[in-house]
């Protein structure tokens, strides 16, 4: 068993609008690209161009239909990671400590010349955000790109996740959230940022924001005197225009 | 700090060295950062600096160093051995393929030029491989627009100047309600997401009108389900709603379109629906300064909505009288259109209420003084912030020319183009249709074709026809089957060739196109074609040349293959003289350049085609020695001249780097480029920012940077009078007439005024049989058959399902798992079924060339994108069901050719569950082998 250090005040972590997330993908394939290249063992591919290929992935999309009671059915995209949880289950219950939570800032990650491959942690996490990698035979999970944030080869404008830096609709924002007067603390207080599944009592330190209703537009009652009408035929159009026309600013010619 | 927290080195070296390129995983063309490791790619993120994505990327364009490492990568120039479609090459070198080339296509110059077809596809190339084509002296060039959406580019080129996407944008740092039709996810990518941010970000609106309610639909504020087909029916009821109403911008309309200009109104005239022009040839307005007639674009002029001119006992009303009289009319009353349009009335007089209210009510307006072409000093810019995009889904049917027409009308009364807070245009954009060339087809053996093959007809002198009327071209373009087909019809090439109709050709040139597969319609059919064989056993398209960086499904059905480069390994330049990459506030181009060399016999195609235009001793490709003149396409880009002063690239020209848009060559251009980040950007000046067709500051800048030689405003054509041309040609005025078949097709789809009438295959199918509309969709995470089928993306994209609402759902009793038979007039298919609630009740869709052949792009026979993924191809046909009359009639719009991809109808049954998705085409021979197994991808230590 592994303990988990006592709560930091920085707890850096990713704030999602769902209500923006167009559900491209490019967070997925960005994060992919870089932590193949960086931190650790490369995220594989099995069967890659064969009959059923799966391949690690520290972050993924997964889209879900949503019926109202009233009104069309609504599509939601739903990016989901590490959630760098406060009370991470995935650390408590790895026999080599290798899964960890860094005391400096709440990233969690997994050392992994300590990794046994064992699978505990993912089974612990309630929100299937770990993969063993089939190749390595060590959990991946997402680290923040711990390897860019503080990275002093990085232009100052870069040192954020890979899949914050891409993601085109600016859907994914990434700050620290023990900060309450952060961007992203600002942000989640505005739009009534939640947690993922808190029943589950992990403390998620990622944030979700949740999407703004839709197909409200105003019954037409509201919107009616915009269309009052002015003529019912060509005739009465053209005896309008000519009275509009000569109210136009010097318009009486 | 914990026991168990390991020492961690938070700032790894990231990569040796960037190199900043142009991406080419779609069309979008955003700047890239390539890094790289020990002279390998490492990783590719968003260059922040390049105006199209301004950092970010998207997923394909961060999954291209799989596309540049796929083992589906062609080697080197294949020569074929086995029957064609076998997929059984032999491995030749380049002096052998270019001989071989030349062999075929010196005698097809020498004496019958159209003999050879070059149909370039997906290319971004074009004005080089026109040019090309031209030189050759061939009339039959053209790429992929016909299939694609040429509806949009011509509808907005003939109305007001320029369309969506590289043409214009919204203004999406001012607009306040934006409304999207149909489009496809990278028409263009990762711009739209990021304007979708920001309207997010600041609390605009966006409201989705599309018959599926997946990505960009799915994030915004209001769904409308149109039924497929009907969007100009919906547009032209909110005309009819704002006209009614008197929303609608008089003093814009009065001032910047042709809602001022006057009409013939006499039937038995030959000059009845056409302007009323002075003796100058300009068209004649009311001026309100005086009461008299003048010319639209006379200094000082006050054009008149109301004023009407009679003369000669003929009366002349200007264009805004005819529009009230037909959207008025109670045919566009929402009430008349809710059930086709699967919309109810009141919800059409809620959007255009909302319309109403955004675009006058919440007016913007910017301190901004400027001065229009006629002189009349502005003191500020009004901006009406309603603003739309759209792209294939209402563009790719029957009529969808005059639903595309319809939109830029509505955007138009509106006062919304042009304005901030509305749409704007992209520089070199805007441009007249008047300002483009001519189609031209003039063949002379042995010499180059009389001019650029596409351009924009205004009238039945610029068709392009034999004087018995027969086309000049294989495609019909530019005939009265489709007069104003300002792409080509590259979806007729192989079945026209096939049918020697109009005539037989030799040899099929092409790059870049899946032509056997997802680029056509009729999949089969046109494999068939392809393999035909004559009474005297040989192929009835005698010769197929193609070009391709990877094995897809076309390179089995051609003689000889080019194998291209990745796009990391190749020069490129895109170029105002092309599809440019700008911003409404600065005009921009960009290279590619060899960020990495081949490790393959490969080569730009391009490049190939500076040394085959060489051999064949072609203008523009040889000196006055006979020597070859451009060594590569580098060489092309940086020292070619298209007119005084302009070249390929804009930016850096002058031997000191100096030029901006004008200038001479500089031998350094291209690594000028390399050190900008692989582009450059040149602003539009503050205040000609807007307006700019009318604004004077504008026309002089764009005169300035080369765009245009000299300066040429215009005004809105809400009525296209090159449309009534065509139209009065039907109706028998003139001396070119078209063939009695067309007559009364052209003279309702020739309509000068924007019309709605239903999909022409409508009429041929029994919709009680096929009541179901069909659509496609290209996924965001992966593009169709441009490149390989990528590693990574296929983990996303890896087979396609077809998508059906709830109606059908249960009206079938699907299950989760289940198949279904999908029929149409033409064809059957059999594939997986799945359940979609947010989709219109009448429609099923799936991915688009998420499908692919046994033994194409290096995959495994297995592989779910053969077994589970299917094409919709199959159901449709190049040709609409037979009319019994003999003829041969596209399924295309009869205005511009454009492919009616979505008019299919379809029906749907339950299925068996069958081994794999039917019809299961047999397997082709992989000229490149099969990719490994597992990649555990890392080029850094």
């Amino acid at each position: 068993m592994t303990q988990l250090p006592p709560p930091s005040a920085k707890k850096l972590g990713l704030v999602i609008d769902l209500d923006t997330c167009v559900g491209c993908h490019a967070c997925v394939i960005s994060c992919k690209g870089w932590n193949t290249e960086n931190y650790g063992a490369p995220l594989s591919d099995q069967q890659a161009y064969g009959a059923n290929p799966s391949g690690t992935f520290l972050n993924r999309v997964h889209s879900y239909e949503v019926q109202p009671d009233q009104g069309a059915a609504q599509l939601i995209h739903f990016p989901k990671s590490c959630l760098h949880c406060e009370d991470a289950p995935c650390v408590t219950v790895c026999p080599t400590g290798a899964s960890h939570k860094r005391a400096e800032d709440g990233i969690v990650l997994v050392n992994e010349s300590d990794c046994i491959g064992c699978g505990l942690c993912a089974w612990a996490c309630p929100y299937g955000a770990r993969e063993l990698d089939a190749k390595e035979g060590v959990m991946k999970k997402c680290t923040l790109c711990v390897d860019r944030i503080y990275n002093e080869n990085l232009p100052e404008e870069d040192r954020q996740p890979a899949c914050v830096r891409t993601c085109p609709a600016g859907a994914r924002h990434f700050g620290d959230l023990g900060d309450e007067n952060s961007d992203v603390s600002k942000l989640v207080a505005e739009r009534g940022g939640f947690d993922l599944m808190p029943e589950q009592g992990t403390k998620p330190v990622n944030k979700y924001l949740p999407p703004r209703p839709k197909d409200e537009m105003p019954e037409f009652d509201v919107l009616a005197p915009y269309l009052e009408p002015i003529a019912s035929d060509g005739k009465g159009f053209v005896g309008w225009l000519d009275k509009a026309l000569s109210a136009l600013p010097g318009g009486a010619k | 700090m914990s026991l168990d927290q390991p020492q961690l080195d938070t700032s790894p070296t990231v990569s040796d060295e960037v190199r900043k390129t142009t991406c080419y995983m779609c069309a979008c063309r955003c700047g890239i950062n390539v890094h790289m490791k020990d002279g390998k790619v490492a990783y590719i993120e968003g260059n922040r600096d390049h105006p199209v994505n301004q950092g970010v990327l998207c997923a394909k364009g961060s999954a291209g160093i799989m596309q540049h490492n796929a083992p589906s990568r062609l080697r080197a120039p294949l020569k074929r051995t086995g029957p064609r479609g076998s997929g059984e090459f032999e491995e030749i070198s380049w002096e052998e393929a270019l001989t071989m080339a030349t062999d075929w296509l010196k005698p097809i110059r020498e004496n019958n030029p159209e003999k050879l077809a070059f149909f370039t596809g997906r290319d971004q190339s074009q004005s080089f491989t026109g040019f090309w084509a031209q030189g050759f002296g061939t009339p039959n060039f053209a790429a992929h627009g016909g299939f694609c959406s040429v509806n949009m580019a011509a509808a907005g080129i003939y109305t007001m100047g320029g369309a969506f996407w590289e043409f214009g944008q919204p203004d999406w740092d001012h607009t306040k309600l934006f409304m999207l039709f149909g489009v496809a996810e990278d028409h263009d990518s990762n711009p739209i997401k990021m304007g979708i941010g920001k309207l997010k970000k600041r609390g605009a609106r966006m409201i989705g009108v599309n018959p599926i309610r997946t990505g960009y639909n799915a994030v915004a504020d209001d769904w409308v389900g149109i039924t497929p087909g009907t969007d100009g029916l919906f547009i032209l009821a909110m005309v009819h709603c704002l006209m009614k109403a008197g929303k609608v911008d008089l003093d814009y309309l009065a001032r910047f379109t042709n809602a001022s200009v006057l009409i013939n109104e006499d039937p038995k005239s030959e000059q009845f629906g056409l302007f009323l022009r002075g003796k100058d040839g300009q068209p004649q307005v009311i001026d309100r300064n005086t009461g008299q007639l003048a010319a639209w674009n006379g200094k000082g002029v006050d054009p008149d909505l109301a004023g009407t001119y009679r003369a000669k006992g003929v009366t002349h009303r200007p264009v805004f009288h005819q529009m009230a009289d037909r959207y008025l009319s109670d045919e566009y009353a929402p009430e008349a259109v809710a059930d086709r349009c699967g919309i109810p009335a009141e919800r059409i007089r809620t959007l255009a209420a909302d319309l109403a209210r955004v675009a006058f009510d919440e007016a913007i307006e910017l301190d901004r003084p400027w001065t229009d072409f006629r002189g009349k000093k502005h003191d500020k810019m009004i901006g009406r912030p309603v603003s739309f995009h759209a792209m294939r889904g209402i563009s790719a049917h029957s009529n969808g020319f005059q639903t595309c027409r319809a939109l830029h009308v509505l955007q138009i009364i509106l006062g919304s183009v042009e304005v901030p807070g509305g749409m704007r245009f992209k520089p070199p954009y805007p441009k007249p249709a008047t300002a483009h060339p001519k189609p031209h087809g003039k063949v002379t053996p042995g010499a180059a074709l009389d001019g650029p093959h596409l351009g924009y007809t205004h009238g039945p002198e610029d068709l392009l026809l034999h004087d018995d009327g027969s086309p000049k071209r294989i495609d019909k373009a530019y005939t009265w089957e489709n007069p104003m087909s300002a792409h080509g019809l590259m979806h007729m090439v192989i079945s026209n060739a096939h049918a020697g109709d109009p005539y037989k050709i030799d040899t099929l040139f092409m790059y870049m196109a899946n032509m056997s597969w997802n680029s056509s319609m009729n999949t089969g059919g046109v494999t068939k074609m392809l393999t035909d064989k004559d009474e005297n056993g040989d192929y009835v398209i005698p010769h197929i040349i193609y070009s391709d960086a990877y094995s897809s499904e076309m390179v089995a059905y051609a003689d000889l293959i080019f194998p291209d480069t990745t796009y990391l390994e190749r020069h490129d330049c895109i170029s105002l003289l092309d599809r440019p990459i700008c911003e409404a506030d600065g005009v921009a181009d960009a290279i590619r350049w060899p960020v990495v060399e081949p490790d393959r016999d490969v080569r730009g195609f391009q490049s190939v085609l500076c040394d085959l235009g060489a051999r064949l001793g072609m203008p523009g490709f040889v000196n006055d020695d006979g020597s070859q003149k451009y060594r590569d396409y580098a060489d092309y880009i940086t020292n070619h001249i298209r007119r005084p002063g302009v070249g390929p690239l804009a930016g850096f020209r002058n031997t000191d780097g100096s030029g901006k848009g004008r200038g001479d060559v500089n031998p350094d251009q291209i690594q000028n480029y390399i050190d900008n980040g692989g582009f450059w950007l040149e602003h539009v000046p503050e205040n000609a920012a807007y307006y700019k067709p009318f604004n004077a500051e504008y026309q002089d800048w764009a005169v300035k940077m080369g765009f245009y030689d000299a300066v040429q405003p215009y005004i809105f054509q809400l009525y296209v009078e090159p449309l009534r041309k065509f139209q009065a040609a039907a109706e028998g005025i003139g001396e070119r007439q078209p063939p009695e078949h067309l007559r009364e097709r052209l003279k309702v789809t020739m309509d000068p005024l924007p019309i709605w009438y239903g999909a022409l295959e409508d009429d041929q199918v029994d919709l009680d049989t096929y009541p179901v509309h069909a659509l496609t969709q290209r996924p965001m995470a992966m593009y169709h058959s441009w490149g390989t089928q990528n590693a990574w993306l296929r983990q996303i994209h890896g087979h396609n399902p077809l998508y059906v609402p709830t109606k059908i759902w249960e009206a079938n009793g699907f299950a989760e798992g289940d198949w279904a038979k999908v029929s149409s007039a033409h064809g059957a298919i059999v594939v997986p079924v799945a359940h979609q609630a947010s989709l219109n009740a009448n429609t099923v869709w799936t991915w688009n060339a998420i499908g692919k052949r046994k033994g194409a792009w290096a995959l495994d026979k297995g592989a779910t994108e053969a077994t589970k993924g299917f094409l919709l191809n199959h159901l449709i046909h190049e040709l609409l069901p037979p009319k019994g009359d003999g003829l041969r009639w596209a399924n295309s719009d009869p205005v511009t050719g454009q492919a009616a991809w979505f008019d299919l109808r379809v029906k749907i049954e339950k299925s068996a569950v069958p081994n794999e998705a039917q019809p299961a085409m047999p397997a082709i021979k992989s000229p490149v082998g099969k990719g490994p197994s597992d990649l555990e991808w890392k080029v850094g230590k």
